[in-house]
């Protein structure tokens, strides 16, 4: 339970650790959330979010979103901008999952109308997307053509044939960030990682189907603008990341970070796990051009997952997915870090944006959108736990507060260990099915350390990052079917 | 089993203590400590194929994680599910070295029930140290 008493009320979404709670806090710490989600933090995201605090060339404060809880350097939703010239680079604010993220795709089918086939959807799905440890995919290149993938992202997939030019322009970065550079990898992570492009992995990651019923439309303009358009909408969900290679990456760097930051930089952590190194210096820029790798992997990664989901659905309802309506209406990204420009102080500067378990959530007019998202803010999706439901959300101009950030998911409440001794995987499995969701997965003990009680309620942190004016609410979404890693 | 889970710790993920009257046997938990997160159980593991594993640092606590790297990396790379088997910790010229035998299979679904893939090793609280019993390690993993 959190020391409450320690956290400053700055308002009834903002809570303040000042600076004098711990030496060498460069700035206070900020927790973006309600009084009751607070309360329900463990004590590890304040003293991580205040580790992150003393990181060289940290901007404003140490953030942390509505669905932070406890994780390793970092709290997992916790994001901090350095100053590009001065700061410092970290895979502990990253996370080992590089570019974990989600993808939401439409259809123009509603509830009634993929009810009959929704066993065999999910059956397909989880054939074709495979899911669970070590799996790997259909994709079938060599350690090579690899790299060239890594360096393209998703643009590469759409050169192979897997999807449309349109998906580019509705994936953040448009599918590829520039300055990747394959020679700054490993063997290592190219062998983990070369035979798993297109599969899900495992622990929370999973593909959904999706309702959008008519009362869950919070915000009718623009969920229309961002494609919801019929009552009881059919959607897919997915979440997945870097798998193999981007950990690999993250394991490689931390490890020669942990070799210079103090002999080379003069620089000391309190977490090992914030190992790092100047932002400018050789080894800073390896890695970020590494890390962009691991990027580019997952955009590419969950675009193949997308274009065996078009073949699934067309397969089943024996349509083309374009009649279908198969448009992708986003892919963000949670385990990052950016170079951005954000203001500090009423200036204009540019600052590396280390996001992890965090969604950046640009607003309105902001020129990383495409001209299809300008006025409405950037499409934000948030996944909630396989039992409860997940939003999508858009990004508002106050989100400058936040660098532009907001949760994740939902966040956990119980570890595995716990789930698991509550939880029985078939009993779940089962219990689901007669609630309307079909699930299918890898793994029944997996299945039940995802148990929804395992997590906080989504509603509450959605809620919650309206309230602060880090994003608004537009849709949420219920499951019915469920592939699970 | 010569290691146990920790609840309280970084609830998305895993964490463990692992034990040993020497600093090999406390390397051998700690593999299946590691093992034993992605498989339920470790006897279904067969010894079929086996891997040499040579390994080296500067420190000690760094050769345990590089150690479990190896393991994770073998299951994606080549789908191999590992146990060590034997293994030597000699250290000479300011130098770790571990030397290890590890033996299992390639991932068959059917007899292996997995749980969650291990992404990686973490130093969050990582440490390893000697006690009056032998040595000991706590590891948290990434899920």
């Amino acid at each position: 339970m959190a020391a409450i008493s320690k956290l400053k009320k700055i308002s009834d979404t903002v809570w303040e650790i000042p600076t004098d709670y711990k030496e060498g806090m460069r700035v206070p710490a900020r927790i973006y959330a309600t009084e009751k989600l607070v309360s329900q933090m463990d004590e590890g995201v304040f003293d991580q979010v205040s580790n992150v605090a003393t990181l060289p060339g940290i901007q404003n404060y140490a953030l942390c979103m509505p669905d932070g809880h406890w994780g390793y350097g970092f709290p997992i939703g916790g994001v901090a901008a350095m100053d590009e010239r001065s700061g410092v680079i970290s895979p502990g604010g990253i996370g080992f999952d590089v570019n974990c993220g989600m993808r939401l795709v439409l259809t123009n089918l509603t509830h009634d109308e993929i009810r009959p086939h929704l066993k065999e959807l999910v059956d397909r799905l989880f054939q074709r997307v495979p899911a669970g440890v070590g799996a790997s995919g259909f994709v079938k290149i060599s350690q090579d053509e690899f790299r060239t993938m890594v360096e393209k992202g998703a643009r590469w997939c759409i050169e192979k044939g897997y999807g449309w030019e349109e998906d580019l322009e509705r994936t953040e970065e448009f599918g590829r960030v520039e300055g990747a550079d394959a020679s700054k990898i490993s063997r290592k992570a190219v062998e983990r990682g070369y035979r798993q492009i297109g599969t899900l992995g495992s622990g929370n990651h999973y593909l959904e189907i999706q309702v959008a019923r008519s009362r869950n439309i919070f915000d009718p303009d623009l969920a229309k603008a961002l494609g919801l358009t019929i009552p009881d909408q059919v959607v897919i969900m997915f979440h997945c990341g870097s798998r193999g290679f981007g950990h690999q990456v993250a394991t490689d760097y931390l490890q020669t970070f942990l070799k210079v930051m103090q002999s080379r930089y003069a620089i000391r952590v309190l977490d090992r796990e914030l190992a790092c190194a100047p932002f400018l210096s050789p080894e800073g820029q390896d890695y970020f051009a590494a890390m962009k790798c691991a990027i580019n992997m997952s955009f590419a990664n969950r675009q193949i997952i997308l274009h065996r989901v078009r073949e699934v659905f067309s397969e089943v309802l024996r349509k083309d997915p374009l009649d279908l309506g198969m448009h992708q209406v986003y892919d963000v990204a949670h385990n990052t870090a950016r170079l951005e420009v954000h203001n500090v102080e009423g200036r204009p500067k540019r600052l590396l944006v280390h996001r992890k378990g965090a969604t950046r959530a640009l607003g309105p007019g902001a020129e990383a959108l495409p001209a299809l998202y300008r006025q409405t803010g950037q499409p934000v999706i948030i996944g909630g736990s396989m039992e409860t439901g997940s939003y999508l959300l858009t990004g508002v101009s106050s989100g400058e507060q936040t660098f532009f950030s907001t949760a994740h998911g939902s966040g956990r409440a119980m570890s595995r260990h716990q789930a698991k001794k509550l939880f029985r995987g078939k009993a779940l499995q089962q219990d689901m099915e007669r609630r309307g969701i079909y699930v299918r997965t890898a793994s029944l003990a997996g299945l039940a350390e995802e148990a929804g009680p395992a997590y906080k309620n989504i509603d509450e942190v959605v809620q919650a990052t309206e309230e602060a004016g880090l994003s608004r609410r537009v849709a949420r979404f219920v499951p019915v079917g469920n592939v699970k890693g | 089993m010569p290691f146990e889970y920790v609840d309280e710790i970084a609830m998305a993920d895993v964490a463990f203590k692992a034990r040993g009257e020497t600093l090999e046997e406390m390397f051998i938990a700690s593999a299946d400590a590691t093992m034993n997160t992605m498989v339920a159980a470790l006897e279904s593991i067969e010894a079929r194929q086996s891997r040499h594993i040579e390994i080296r640092s500067e420190a000690l606590d760094m050769l345990l994680f590089n150690l479990l790297q190896e393991i994770i990396f073998f299951k994606d790379a080549q789908q191999l599910l590992l146990r060590i088997q034997t293994i030597q910790i000699t250290s000479s010229h300011g130098e770790f070295v571990a030397t290890a035998t590890a033996r299992g299979e390639p991932i068959a679904p059917d007899r292996h029930e997995m749980i969650v893939d291990v992404k990686a090793v973490t130093l969050h609280r990582f440490l390893v140290q000697q006690t009056r019993r032998g040595w000991e390690a706590f590891v948290v993993l990434d899920i």
